[in-house]
């Protein structure tokens, strides 16, 4: 694996441990109600963070922590979200799945937010040329017809829809197979939508191979759809991996970590050591105030 | 002028006045002009801001409610408002949501109309009213056309409201004309009070019963009230509130003395019984007023069944004018 600049390595592994910690908060009785953590998934967002610029729009999903991370660099906020303290990003009304700050926004109600950022992409195209709207998804989202309303919508209309599929191979339980039929490749075909499939699980790699797509969503709008072809680590929300345990799905971090280990080792200190900060300090805040709306 | 005029030159100011909104939905551009004609002219001066959508319901509120997230205002036209329920998700879980889910206030600009209502032989699933389904949603509000409320008016108040709102369009109503200032008819004249449009026998004293209906029913509604005076001797008021959701009459000050010097208040309204808006009405008539109410309210709905498609069939289903002057003679002799 490429080696990578140290503040890209610190947030990927700001997240990872992120996620590591709201699961043993969990296991602590700490948390309330469920989350979804990204574990294995964390390169995808920060591969595209540089080439994803302040005038975009960003519509994330229930597995939205790393996309929300490596957007502000804010885990305070977030996790006092999850907390439901003082300081949350939205007062603790929205919780993991559906947050909202400036141009980011999530929902939990899979394939809702494709239309919504359609119609966010055709006042871009209006007003803000060179801007896009980028919606991460999952493989079993594309069973939700709102997908396809959208995409349908947004090649019609010419719109700078970037669409990010997380295709980890499974939704929730079920293994894409046993919900998928066809791919996602050929169901973009259909609709003449641009299709780019990635495996690389390198940083550097991954955004050498799709900057240019993205620049073309800027400069020739219509959709695009990058399907990252991914790796669930961790369980759906908590303790609910019923995936046999002798399989273990490739993790990019252990290849990185063999590759540079001493650079992990002291940036994974660094991340640990600031996530148990945060952690400590967003506990001790009094609850979130929702100020009405 | 006919409502269905009104309504267009409604949007037509609006898009003249606001280069922020959008009109979005299906067949609505130029030279058809939508299923109803409600559209027609639009797309020729706005070319840009009216947009013929695919046959997606879905996408059409998502995209509206994308572009009003995105500080733009959006109007869609749902080609019958039973199709609706397509959009269901978007409407209720993510528009209505969205203006208070995030902590802060997200303005969320948003008409959704629906052109509703039977009478037209248009079957089972082309002439529902649906506005239950929408009731007591957090963040919706619900109105609906009537003959006295110019329409640039209530748009206008929608989008200020900056929280999705349904309107609905009863399609009969469409062909009728709006009631110039005052009168009604030669017996009956009309004024303002608050949002509510009051109807009321000229000259009369205290009345022996009083309707409420959304605007669809407004006529039905004046029709049964001339017979009810003409064979039965019996005056009534009656109240056609432009928002219908929420709606607390008996929290307008202005019509508390006429709800309280009644004989019986009959609410009416197309659309099943079961969990509706005229029960809820009801509800806040009994709770707001009792020890004051001389009877308990009466109720109107459709018969309990589908819409059928035959006209004599469809009749015997949907609300008439006799239906509403028979729960009212009932109410007040039976
Ligand atoms: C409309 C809808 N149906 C069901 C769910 C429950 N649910 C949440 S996540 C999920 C699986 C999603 O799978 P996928 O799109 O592959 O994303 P992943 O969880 O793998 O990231 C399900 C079924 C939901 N949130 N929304
Ligand atoms: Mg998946």
């Amino acid at each position: 694996m490429n080696g990578l600049a140290d503040e890209d390595l610190a947030l990927l592994l700001l997240i990872r441990c992120f996620e590591r910690k709201l699961l043993a908060l969990f296991e602590q009785g700490e948390l309330n109600g469920t989350t979804h953590t990204c574990l294995g998934q964390e390169y995808v967002p920060v591969s595209l963070r540089p080439l994803l610029r302040d005038s975009d729009w960003i519509f994330s999903n229930h597995r939205g922590h790393g996309h929300y991370l490596a957007r502000f660099d804010d885990p305070e906020g977030l996790l006092a979200e999850i907390m439901g303290r003082k300081g949350a990003v939205c007062d603790g009304v929205g919780g993991s799945q559906h947050l909202r700050r400036g141009r980011y926004l999530s929902t939990g109600v899979q394939g809702q937010s494709m239309p919504v950022a359609a119609g966010v992409a055709l006042h871009l195209s209006r007003h803000e040329p060179g801007a896009l709207a980028c919606a991460y998804i999952g493989d079993g989202t594309w069973g939700e017809g709102a997908v396809y309303e959208a995409l349908n919508l947004a090649a019609l209309w010419r719109l700078p829809l970037l669409v990010v599929v997380e295709h980890n191979g499974i939704a929730q339980s079920t293994p894409t197979p046993a919900q998928m039929a066809g791919t996602v490749a050929g169901r973009a075909a259909a609709f003449g939508v641009r299709h780019h499939a990635i495996d690389a699980l390198d940083v550097t790699a991954v955004r050498r191979e799709v900057a240019p797509l993205i620049e073309t969503v800027r400069t020739d709008p219509g959709p695009l759809v990058l399907e990252f072809r991914t790796h669930r680590l961790g369980p759906h929300s908590k303790g609910d991996d019923v995936r046999p345990p002798g399989v273990r799905p490739v993790d990019w971090y252990a290849a990185y970590r063999a590759a540079h280990p001493a650079q992990s080792a002291r940036v994974e200190a660094a991340a640990r050591d600031r996530v148990e900060r945060v952690a400590a300090e967003v506990a001790a805040r009094p609850p979130a105030v929702w100020g009405g709306a | 002028m006919r409502v269905a005029e009104n309504l267009n030159r409604a949007l037509h100011g609006l898009l003249g006045d606001d280069p922020s909104v959008y009109v979005l939905g299906e067949d609505i551009l130029d030279p058809y002009g939508g299923a109803f004609k409600i559209t027609k002219g639009l797309s020729e001066r706005f070319p840009g801001r009216v947009l013929a959508t695919p046959l997606s319901e879905g996408a059409i509120a998502g995209a509206a409610a994308g572009l009003a997230l995105a500080g733009e205002k959006a109007v869609v036209e749902i080609m019958f408002g039973d199709f609706a329920a397509l959009a269901f998700d978007q409407i209720v879980n993510f528009a209505a949501k969205s203006v208070t889910m995030y902590g802060r206030r997200v303005p969320m600009p948003l008409v959704v109309r629906c052109p509703s209502g039977g009478h037209r032989g248009y079957g089972p699933t082309h002439s529902q009213t649906l506005q239950k389904h929408f009731l007591g949603v957090p963040g919706l509000s619900l109105f609906e056309v009537t003959p006295f409320h110019d329409n640039r008016g209530v748009l206008d108040r929608m989008l200020a409201l900056g929280e999705p709102c349904l309107l609905f369009e009863d399609k009969v109503l469409y062909t009728r004309p709006m009631y110039g200032e005052g009168a009604v008819d030669e017996l009956f004249t009309w004024r303002l009070v608050d949002d509510v449009a009051v109807v009321e026998l000229a000259g009369g004293g205290d009345p022996d019963y009083t309707l409420i209906v959304p605007g669809g029913l407004a006529h039905r509604a004046v029709s049964a009230m001339r017979t009810l005076l003409l064979e039965h001797d019996l005056a009534g008021a009656l109240l056609v509130p432009s928002r219908l959701h929420p709606f607390d009459p008996a929290g307008v000050p202005g019509l508390v003395p006429l709800l309280a010097r009644t004989g019986l208040v009959c609410v009416a309204e197309d659309g099943t019984a079961g969990g509706t808006w005229g029960e809820h009405v009801a509800a806040g008539l009994h709770t707001r007023l009792w020890g004051t109410l001389r009877r308990p309210v009466a109720l109107v709905s459709s018969a309990a069944s589908v819409i059928p498609t035959a006209v004599h069939l469809e009749r015997e289903v949907l609300v008439q004018d006799t239906t509403i002057r028979s729960a009212v003679l009932e109410g007040l002799h039976g």
